[in-house]
């Protein structure tokens, strides 16, 4: 018993990397309609900021950590600007594209600027370890779970309790009319991105210590978040935050006890099995509705 | 004193004209009904006003030149535009719908307060207000759309078709709060509608649309006695 | 669709001309560059698979790679634990892809969109992965050592063999898929795609001609990468890294999603972006070429995304239009000058 809920402390955490990330992922489909195969690389790019924030320019670490959020919030913004907007026009396809496009341009930026070796990024937390009742918690893993959820919840009352994160909410999901209200909907569809933007870099920022960081370390990451936004509706936000959990603490929960049959290479084909079969199931996944369409 | 006017509009949907020059006035204060068959050019002439279709020509606006503008810039004009359709946003709540009509405005605490008076214009839906917007019926989502408009302080508001799909009673009830607002509040309105009937004894002057164009204009008591009118629009 | 005599005439023309290109490329240049062209072949094959699942049924798949390693491990397997003859071993790869193809097909199938996307986004990560586990099989991350293909003419070398053989491959393979999407199945495909539901209504089995383009797909994919076993002699799981994926459909969009004589276009953009875009960042920096070629790349593919939004084969037809249109200008005015 001790064991299994050390396993689910560690999926936990592992759960709130991916929750971040999903939640990104989940912004963005309900505001472009297309999934931002950028999103990982956008997180790693800007936990590459903090790494050099606190290690090149002697920032504190909680210092680096916002004004990191504050520089992934304009790149977010700026690359909605700059690059998706001017192709909205077109297919959606086009669109995906662009995202992988910055995937690779991204990815190779970071590489260049910072060199592809790995680095080792600082955790906020103190590496000790809790004992409650027999059960040996790691504080590293209880700040990544505690640092998410804030994170999370913040997001969640911003766009449930202020003018501007419901004016945000009405620019995704009714463009035409929103116009017509005097909403600037470019505007709020390039805050969107960049709010998305910060909760990837909080994610990389969080999964960094854990993890070599490297221009690719947010790969596994994105694919593990794609995921949860996939098994929670990739529309519904709630969805995308629980199916992260469940993802995090089933993987862990799965590799402790079958450690000998999975290896460390068949965690993923396996929680992608399981995932297929749930969307099977359940066409828009736990939390999504089923829209009908017409003829 | 002309609150809007459109002068020799013309627009066009790709190859296809929908407006061949309309040319009309909408005074302060007054409330103006735009009839005309289907395709006449109604519902086009409210989206060149709104800047949500390209046009040419000029429209003015409180004697200020509208027609280069986009439609988040009308609208904080004061232009408020009720669309065909209505335009709710029904995934969210009917009080969300009605303050986002306030987005144009500063100050979160007044838009409250304005969006708690226009509800109380609508008792059906004032009750409803943490419901689905998307669950209410039409006629209900047709308050909910103007409730929302009211809370934006419009200088002018354009409704376009808002008895279509609605039950006569919803109807008369919608038309019931339209004059009022005119008349009581003076607020200026232009109406589109197929229902000649309602829209005439509803506004003091009306336009006729015929293929794009403005094919007869006057007073609404007037145009209600108007032999072609009466044949086309009223049938009697 | 060509009508006149004249226009047959020239598509054809169009076709030996090709060919007699790529006849005398691998003679005219150097022995790497053969090499080279023969992946632009493989490469040629997935993509045109690809362009079915993706151009014609509308569907976006980030995983093709997954099916080309699935199709090279089959041609290893064989070949090296079984003896099996190498090019025997390619309509097999080609087969157990498809099959394979179809399996992963019916449920995914059932999704649409992103969850599709990232269903085979995962396929890509999962099937290497899964080929480094069974080690018994495939040989784990040590991979399959293949023995080296020698050309069966005199006088031709070995990759220029490799070349002319991928090649023909291909042509046969172009050929099949151009007369697949010509056939009643490329119509119903092309109805499943601009419209799923009029296509339903009509009688189609949306789900049976989505599986299908699947299955198809797959099967490209895996000859082609049972070809490129047979031409690196060598695979390994990391050899069919995500990044595959992304350059396949890179390759397709590039080329223009459904028309398939943009996808020789892409196939050389998926072998020779990187190239050039590597070759002209070791003038900036030697040392730094790999990353800055990465973000050259990036930007190339925006870039092309900006200016040509259909594809090679869309800006093709533009020109066509535009080669038409001021034709028809010209005439026009002459026309009216004789009038006045």
């Amino acid at each position: 018993m001790t064991e299994f809920v050390q396993y689910v402390v560690v999926g936990l955490a592992n759960g709130g990397v991916y929750a971040t990330l999903a939640l990104a992922l989940v912004l963005i489909h309900r505001a472009t309609g297309i999934v931002n195969f950028a999103q990982g690389e956008m997180g790693m790019f800007a936990t590459f900021i903090a790494w050099s924030l606190i290690n090149h320019h002697g920032l504190p670490y909680w210092v680096a950590f916002f004004v990191t959020l504050l520089i992934a919030f304009l790149g977010g913004a700026g690359i909605h600007q700059a690059v998706i907007r001017p192709l909205e026009r077109g297919s959606a396809l086009t669109v995906v594209m662009a995202t992988i496009a910055l995937l690779i341009v991204l990815n190779g930026l970071a590489g260049w600027i910072w060199a592809p070796d790995a680095k080792f990024m600082q955790s906020p937390f103190p590496l000790k370890v809790l004992h409650v009742g027999g059960v040996v918690m790691n504080v590293q893993d209880l700040g990544v779970i505690g640092v998410s959820l804030l994170c999370v919840a913040v997001v969640f009352l911003f766009f449930r309790f202020t003018r501007l994160g419901l004016q945000m909410r009405a620019a995704a999901v009714g463009p035409a009319t929103s116009r017509l209200l005097g909403i600037r909907v470019p505007l709020m569809l390039s805050l969107g991105w960049g709010l998305a933007a910060m909760l990837s870099a909080v994610s990389g920022m969080m999964a960094a210590p854990f993890v070599q960081l490297d221009p690719n370390f947010m790969l596994l990451i994105l694919t593990y978040s794609f995921a949860a936004a996939v098994l929670g509706g990739i529309d519904s936000p709630v969805g995308s935050v629980v199916g992260a959990f469940l993802i995090g603490v089933g993987i862990s929960v799965l590799s402790g006890y079958a450690r000998d049959f999975l290896g460390g290479e068949l965690q993923l084909p396996v929680a992608l099995a399981v995932l297929l079969g749930v969307l099977v199931l359940r066409p828009a996944g736990l939390f999504g509705r089923v829209v009908v369409r017409r003829v | 004193m002309a609150l809007l006017t459109l002068d020799n509009v013309e627009a066009r949907y790709g190859p296809i004209k929908a407006l061949h020059g309309v040319s009309l006035v909408v005074e302060e204060g007054q409330a103006v009904s735009l009839l005309g068959a289907n395709g006449a050019g109604k519902t086009t002439t409210l989206r060149a006003v709104s800047g949500t279709v390209r046009k040419t020509g000029e429209i003015a606006f409180g004697g200020k030149r509208i027609s280069g503008c986009g439609p988040e810039t009308i609208a904080r004009l004061g232009i408020a535009h009720v669309p065909e359709g209505r335009g709710i946003y029904a995934e969210l709540t009917v009080w969300e719908n009605v303050v986002l009509g306030g987005s144009t405005r500063r100050g979160g605490r007044t838009v409250k307060q304005d969006a708690e008076r226009a509800l109380q214009y609508f008792p059906r839906i004032a009750g409803r207000r943490s419901q689905q917007a998307g669950t209410l019926s039409g006629g209900e989502q047709q308050m909910l759309a103007l409730a929302r408009a009211l809370v934006a302080r419009p200088r002018l508001l354009m409704l376009d078709e808002p008895s279509l799909g609605l039950a006569p009673t919803a109807v008369q009830e919608f038309y019931r709060v339209v004059r009022a607002l005119n008349q009581e509040e003076g607020l200026t309105v232009l109406v589109v509608e197929q229902n000649a009937r309602i829209a005439l004894v509803s506004t003091q002057h009306a336009y006729v649309l015929e293929v794009g164009r403005v094919a007869l204009s006057g007073a609404s008591d007037q145009l209600s006695r108007h032999e072609g009118v009466r044949a086309s629009y009223l049938g009697y | 669709m060509p009508r006149t005599t004249t226009q047959i005439a020239l598509r054809i023309a169009a076709v030996v001309g090709v060919a007699l290109f790529l006849y005398f490329l691998p003679q005219a240049r150097t022995d790497l560059l053969n090499y080279d062209f023969a992946f632009v072949g493989i490469y040629f094959i997935a993509i045109v698979g690809l362009n079915v699942v993706s151009g014609y049924s509308g569907q976006i798949s980030i995983g093709h790679g997954a099916f080309m390693c699935f199709g090279a491990y089959t041609t290893a397997v064989l070949s090296v634990n079984y003896g099996v003859g190498k090019y025997w071993t390619l309509p097999v790869a080609g087969l157990l892809t498809g099959a394979f193809g179809l399996l992963f097909g019916l449920p995914a199938l059932r999704l649409t969109g992103v969850y599709l996307a990232l269903a085979t986004f995962g396929l890509a990560i999962s099937i290497p992965l899964v080929a480094k586990r069974f080690e018994g099989l495939t040989g784990g991350g040590q991979g399959r050592q293949l023995s080296l293909l020698s050309s069966p003419i005199g006088g031709v070398s070995t990759n220029e063999w490799i070349s002319y053989f991928v090649w023909a491959v291909a042509g046969v393979m172009f050929l099949g898929a151009w007369l697949l999407l010509r056939s009643s199945f490329g119509r119903a495909l092309r109805a499943v795609r601009d419209a799923p539901i009029a296509a339903v209504s009509s009688g189609l089995n949306l789900a049976r001609y989505k599986t299908l383009a699947f299955g198809i797909a797959a099967a490209y994919a895996g000859v082609a990468g049972g070809l490129l076993a047979i031409a690196t002699s060598f695979i390994n799981p990391d050899a069919f890294p995500i990044s595959l994926s992304i350059l396949l459909l890179t390759g397709a969009v590039i080329g223009g999603l459904g028309a398939l004589e943009g996808m020789l276009f892409g196939a050389f953009f998926v072998q020779f972006g990187p190239k050039w875009a590597e070759s002209i960042s070791k003038h900036i920096h030697y040392n730094e070429a790999t990353v800055q070629s990465t973000v050259l790349y990036g930007l190339l593919l925006l870039a092309v995304l900006f200016l040509m939004p259909e594809g090679a084969a869309g800006l093709l037809h533009r020109a066509r239009f535009v080669l038409k249109e001021s034709r028809r200008w010209l005439y026009s005015r002459n026309d009216s000058r004789a009038t006045a």
